[in-house]
């Protein structure tokens, strides 16, 4: 189960976390047959819209980190997600007011003889221009199909520039076709990372607390939060430097936004370093950031006074809170989302009396790295009642069909390219986009007046849904919406 | 400088799954690996004036989500099931299989599996686009290749009047959906009816209908050349070329006449038509005369970073409608060797004759490199892509995104073609200008 750190890339999620993307059923189902032991096996699908590689997971974390830079060997269209991580970027600039600036991304355009003859001189050009324009701290090489398929020996590249490039340079092996689990490219990020920018801890630190996240737009309320009880986040690893990267195995302990996003290196560095990581439920609503902030208390030797901050912050939006589910009361959902906020959000919605009617999620980890079944999964199997529960890679097909079905008042999902479809259909649409939307006491109620907001008016959605069409059929809408998952294997 | 890429601002061949989008109730079919499509939506739709899903695109384009499976056994049977469900489950009249990386290396037989589907009835046409193939301009021409091959039957009769229009390319231009419609309205003006092919209103009847059009009009210095040549040697269709996209009067006049010409319509209408239309050119333009006159903060020389048809438009604009003065333009649309001197001299053929060097480059960081070796008296106008905007604060210049990535707009019905198209680009230029101190 333990991290391996000796070899070249992270095992693909199917194979280490048995990661599934096919599956129709309940979450206490769910719960059941991954529990320890058991392992549920993949239903795979005769037809499927586009969904999202590794390669977009991977980039999207690299290209964050201020002073490195990444050279994708590959066509050009692989870059295509830059232009995406560059608005992100530009988001968490904003978030920290600094002045803007462009992800450091080089492509080594492959083209058509590369593919015959190998495209190591192209790559070398790459990481030289990449030396030439940043002079970064660090590069990254991440690779693709197309030079996973021709087999160019990226290790053997960086070997041969050893002496002319005097920067850490690493291969980050997310080639699209090697996954149907896109996460599995923060795997490779990470792997990247733990095996050749973090060093050994000098000195350990009381204080630092490595919260593993995305763009980190609250964290001028982590850190201030974080500072009443003598903590000091550091938000890894969009926005910080290689510098501070090397340094997070000295840190006190480590967190997540994202069960999906933190497992592996959270465990990496609890296992290689002894850094606790907290693998309570997210810090989504209350339930989620009790368990977290107590996780962290835990980990640190700080019980008493994260109890103190609990009872702080929840005082304070008491009475909003209470205001804001007499607004919600009888509102019915469905929740399309990555498995680190699916289930944890249907949890979330019902602290706001909001009714989950169906969740569904773009992939399932049936274990974590650090080898125990989700918490949250643990959580909603024993202390609430069962919810159906669907796992598909964002196949708006399959959504759209359950929809129609189940009409509910409102579809939250989160990725791009997703939530559109639903206020087609008429459905008021909220989007989680931040990581850091719902965040604990705060973001629950915020959220909730979001909500309560876009309930309000509809109009929006209702004009749009009278006057456009759907791109599917009427037979499909009369089908199951898993009629092209494949039969179960028998175990 | 070595042939990579910084800040890209086109994509691979794959990218023509956009032109399908473009066209009405077509749907794009991939035989590709899982995050293809997603990757070429962001760079062409979501981070590019976030122009949407569309009808079937985002991600709802059916595709093969190829892995390691099919790379090792083949793909043929994953993509003959994703096709025959996507013919159950997607309500469209035109389905184009268009291939990436995965399926062309591995040399998976697309045409074959495409072809039991034809032979069958439906309106299905195949292309390979693996992306190690080419960008997306190579993408685009290999997409019309195959409908004209594959689908489109030749005419009982031409259409007099009827002119297909093959100018900017869908989603890759940020304001093709208004541009399209602009440039379709400027040739009602002088009597021809324009097939745009792409966008609102348009769809398979405008697809089945262009072996009957009496001439293609390219309006672009390179791209379609290869498609208009090809409907010439299948259907016999003539067609007349106009490099630059007419930004303002000087040049919509003039690629008016251009086209009339061509299509022998009576020069008196055509006149009497550009004559209605500078007068209301005129009428607005004058009272920006007040503010360009008097204004402190009237832009120093201009560059352009764009695709070159685009490029070439926006700068005769900038100097033979608001008398301003080029330091550089450089052409982001990886153009043919062949083409480039001809692109070249294009932009040397402004009304006002001042010349400006031309760099066909579509690597970020050559650009920028050029832009910090250059000398600037006063704020440069860039009008370029989002990347542009921190080289231009650097400069303390006025940066107007208007190329990919446009990621900083939304994009709606906005085009800068035509006359109403000069000064919808006067009142942005002069947006920004005005909100740098305000």
């Amino acid at each position: 189960m333990a991290i391996n750190t000796k070899i070249a890339q992270a095992p693909i999620r199917e194979l280490r976390l048995d990661a599934i993307t096919g599956y129709s059923g309940s979450v206490h189902d769910l719960a059941a047959r991954t529990a320890p032991g058991c392992c549920l096996s993949n239903r795979e699908r005769s037809f499927a819209q586009t969904s999202s590689c590794s390669s977009g997971c991977a980039q999207t974390l690299l290209s964050g980190i201020v002073d490195a830079a990444v050279v994708n060997h590959a066509p050009l269209g692989c870059l295509g997600d830059s232009l995406y991580q560059n608005i992100g970027y530009h988001y968490g600039q904003f978030h920290r007011n600094w002045p803007y600036s462009n992800v450091s991304m080089i492509s080594t355009n492959m083209g058509e003889s590369d593919t015959v003859f190998g495209g190591a001189e192209r790559l070398k050009d790459g990481i030289r221009e990449a030396w030439r324009r940043f002079k970064p701290k660090a590069i990254f090489v991440t690779t693709s199909c197309a030079s996973g398929i021709i087999g160019d020996d990226v290790q053997g590249v960086i070997d041969e520039l050893k002496d002319e490039i005097p920067t850490p340079v690493v291969p980050v092996h997310c080639e699209g076709f090697r996954s149907r689990v896109w996460a599995t490219g923060f795997d490779a990020a990470f792997h990247a990372i733990l095996t050749r920018i973090v060093k050994p801890p000098e000195q350990k630190s009381k204080e630092l607390v490595n919260i593993i996240n995305f763009r980190g737009s609250a964290r001028a309320y982590i850190t201030d939060l974080f500072a009443r009880v003598g903590l000091k986040p550091v938000f890894v690893v969009p926005f910080a430097t290689v510098g501070e990267l090397e340094r997070i195995s000295e840190a006190a302990a480590s967190l997540t936004i994202c069960g999906t996003l933190g497992s592996y290196l959270g465990t990496a560095l609890e296992e290689e370093y002894g850094v606790p990581y907290v693998k309570s439920t997210p810090p989504h609503g209350f339930a989620g950031m009790d368990a977290w902030l107590r996780g962290l208390g835990q980990a640190v030797g700080k019980e008493r006074e994260i109890e103190a901050l609990i009872v702080e912050e929840k005082r304070a939006v008491q009475d909003d809170l209470a205001q804001v589910r007499q607004k919600l009361a009888g509102a019915t959902a469905v929740i399309g989302m990555g498995p680190g906020f699916s289930l944890s959000y249907i949890r979330v919605l019902e602290e706001l009396g909001i009714k989950v009617l169906y969740a569904a999620s773009w992939h399932y980890d049936q274990h974590y790295d650090h080898g125990s079944q989700p918490a949250i999964t643990t959580e909603l199997a024993t202390e609430h009642q069962d919810i159906p529960f669907g796992i598909g890679e964002q196949q708006n097909f399959e959504i759209a069909n359950l929809l129609k079905e189940l009409k509910p008042d409102l579809y939250f999902s989160r990725h791009p390219g997703s939530s559109v479809w639903a206020a087609k259909q008429g459905i008021v649409t909220i989007p989680v986009m931040d990581e850091y939307t719902a965040f604990g006491y705060r973001g629950l109620v915020n959220f909730g007046w979001r909500i309560a907001d876009a309930l309000a008016n509809r109009r929006f959605v209702n004009n749009l849904a009278q006057r456009v069409r759907l791109p599917y059929q009427q037979w499909w809408f009369e089908q199951n919406p898993y009629h092209f998952l494949s039969q179960e294997e028998a175990a | 400088m070595p042939d990579v890429v910084e800040q890209i601002r086109n994509v691979c061949a794959l990218g023509a799954l956009q032109s399908v989008a473009a066209i009405e109730r077509a749907i794009p079919i991939i035989h590709a690996g899982p995050g293809c499509g997603q990757k070429l939506w962001s760079a062409l739709s979501s981070g590019n004036g976030f122009q949407g899903s569309g009808y079937a695109g985002g991600h709802s384009v059916p595709c093969s989500n190829s892995t390691e499976n099919e790379i090792v056994f083949g793909g043929e049977e994953r993509l003959r099931e994703t096709i025959e469900n996507s013919l159950k489950v997607m309500d469209g009249d035109l389905f184009v299989v268009l291939t990436g990386c995965t399926a062309d290396i591995v040399g998976d037989d697309t045409g074959d599996v495409v072809r039991g589907f034809r032979e069958q009835g439906a309106p299905i046409v195949h292309v390979e686009t693996g992306g190690f193939k080419g960008n997306n301009y190579f993408g685009q021409e290999l997409l019309w290749e195959s409908i004209i091959d594959q689908f489109l039957e030749p005419a009982d009769a031409v259409e007099p009047g009827l002119v297909n229009v093959w100018s900017v390319l869908p989603y890759q231009d940020p304001f093709w959906a208004a541009t399209l419609e602009t440039i379709g309205n400027l040739l009602k003006l002088i009597g021809l009816k324009p097939n745009l092919i792409y966008g609102h209103g348009q769809g398979i009847k405008s697809v089945r209908s262009i072996p009957s059009a009496q001439f293609n009009l390219l309006l672009n210095p390179w791209l379609g050349l290869k498609t208009v040549q090809h409907l010439e040697r299948r259907f016999g269709i003539p067609f007349y070329q106009y490099p630059a996209l007419p930004v303002g009067a000087t040049e919509t006049g003039r690629f008016l006449r251009g086209v009339a010409a061509y299509a022998g319509i009576d020069e008196a209408l055509v006149e009497a038509a550009i004559a209605r239309e500078e007068s209301r050119y005129y009428y607005y333009m004058e009272r920006a005369a007040d503010l360009f006159f008097e204004t402190r903060f009237k832009p120093g020389h201009f560059i352009t970073i764009a695709d070159s048809g685009f490029a070439l438009g926006l700068s005769r604009f900038l100097v033979n409608d608001l008398g301003l003065i080029p330091e550089a333009q450089f052409v982001t649309d990886k153009v043919p060797d062949q083409h480039r001197e001809r692109i070249e001299a294009e932009f040397q053929d402004e009304v006002a004759g001042i010349p400006s060097p031309v760099i066909f480059t579509s690597d970020g960081g050559a650009i920028r490199e050029v832009i910090q070796g250059l000398k600037f008296r006063e704020r440069p106008l860039i009008l370029g892509s989002t990347w542009d905007k921190v080289i231009t604060r650097e400069l303390q210049g006025y940066p107007l995104s208007v190329s990919l990535p446009v990621s900083d707009r939304l994009v709606l019905n906005r085009s800068y073609a035509g006359y109403d198209g000069g000064l919808t680009l006067a009142e942005d230029i002069y947006t920004v200008i005005l909100n740098s101190f305000q």
